[in-house]
């Protein structure tokens, strides 16, 4: 179980998760090695599970960002596994989301622009099996993306 | 900025693994430690590396569901579209808003410890905003991240 102070650590390596241990302790008013104990506790109960880079697709010049939702024709028993499967060679997927509603996938699509993503939708979406229904929400900004837990 | 194989390489290990010392990412590449450094801070610069996000067992800490919202605006007009988004942001349990066009006019990104607690955040902070209209949930029960065309 965690207790305040794991909260407080969590909190501040969510904000950045580059903050050296020392500088942790400090700031929960512990020695590093107790905040270094408590973290290394909290990767083996798999309570932290690592960090990784968050790339700016758009710097790299995808303009284009498309949130594609599909159901999926469930008369089919290996519709979810067929799909997902087709669905993880499109490299330009960034994002698979199965869900519980009324969508049953959701995959995030990225393209340089909107004759690029065009292509990719014709040539590679829309051949993917299993699709009953489909449709697209195109970002026009992202206004807030910060996915911090509220601890 | 073009990338060359190095810099996807980089890109590929750092979105793995954001906690690799550049030491250990140099011998892997074949590359000398100050050269890696080098690219890495390129890659940062260009707005390319935005930043770092450390992965939490969400479930582990308490969060045991996610939800995905759609919605549509009732009266467009009364509270600009972005007043309304950034004001929806300020929520803490709502993690990304998104504009968007087609179906719907904005996505969010919920998380609630259970279920219940997701319809209170939705009918107490989210359906209490003005100008909220209809708006369609799907609780998530997988996600990957895929490398993305690198």
């Amino acid at each position: 179980m965690l207790d305040d102070i794991d909260r407080r650590i969590l909190r501040l390596l969510q904000e950045d998760p580059a903050r050296g241990v020392p500088d942790l302790a400090d700031t929960v008013g512990q020695t590093t090695a107790k905040v270094t104990r408590r973290l290394d506790r909290m990767r083996e109960d798999g309570v932290i599970l690592g960090s990784h880079a968050i790339i700016n697709w758009a710097a790299l010049g995808y303009a284009v960002s498309v949130s594609l939702r599909i159901t999926l024709d469930k008369t089919v028993s290996r519709a979810f596994d067929d799909f997902l499967e087709a669905a993880r060679q499109v490299a330009e997927v960034i994002e698979v989301q199965t869900f519980l509603g009324r969508v049953d996938v959701r995959l995030s699509l990225i393209a340089n622009d909107l004759h690029d993503y065009q292509w990719i939708f014709l040539e590679q979406v829309l051949k993917l099996q299993h699709i009953a229904d489909i449709d697209s929400l195109m970002t026009v900004a992202t206004v807030k993306s910060d996915e911090s837990l509220p601890l | 900025m073009t990338l060359d194989a190095l810099d996807q390489q980089i890109l590929r290990a750092l979105t793995a693994n954001a906690e690799q010392s550049t030491t250990r990412l140099a011998q892997k590449l074949g590359l000398s430690q100050p050269a890696t450094w080098r690219r890495i801070k390129r890659l940062q610069e260009a707005g390319i590396i935005a930043g770092r996000r450390l992965v939490l067992d969400a479930e582990k800490v308490g969060f045991g569901v996610t939800v995905f919202v759609g919605g549509k605006r009732a009266t467009k007009g009364r509270v600009s579209l972005e007043d309304f988004e950034r004001a929806i942001g300020a929520i803490p349990e709502v993690q990304t808003v998104d504009h968007v066009l087609g179906l719907y006019d904005y996505r969010l990104r919920v998380v609630a410890r259970d279920l219940a607690d997701f319809e209170r955040v939705l009918r107490r902070r989210i359906m209490t905003m003005p100008g909220v209209g209809d708006v369609e949930a799907n609780v998530l029960l997988s996600e990957e991240r895929r490398q993305g065309p690198l």
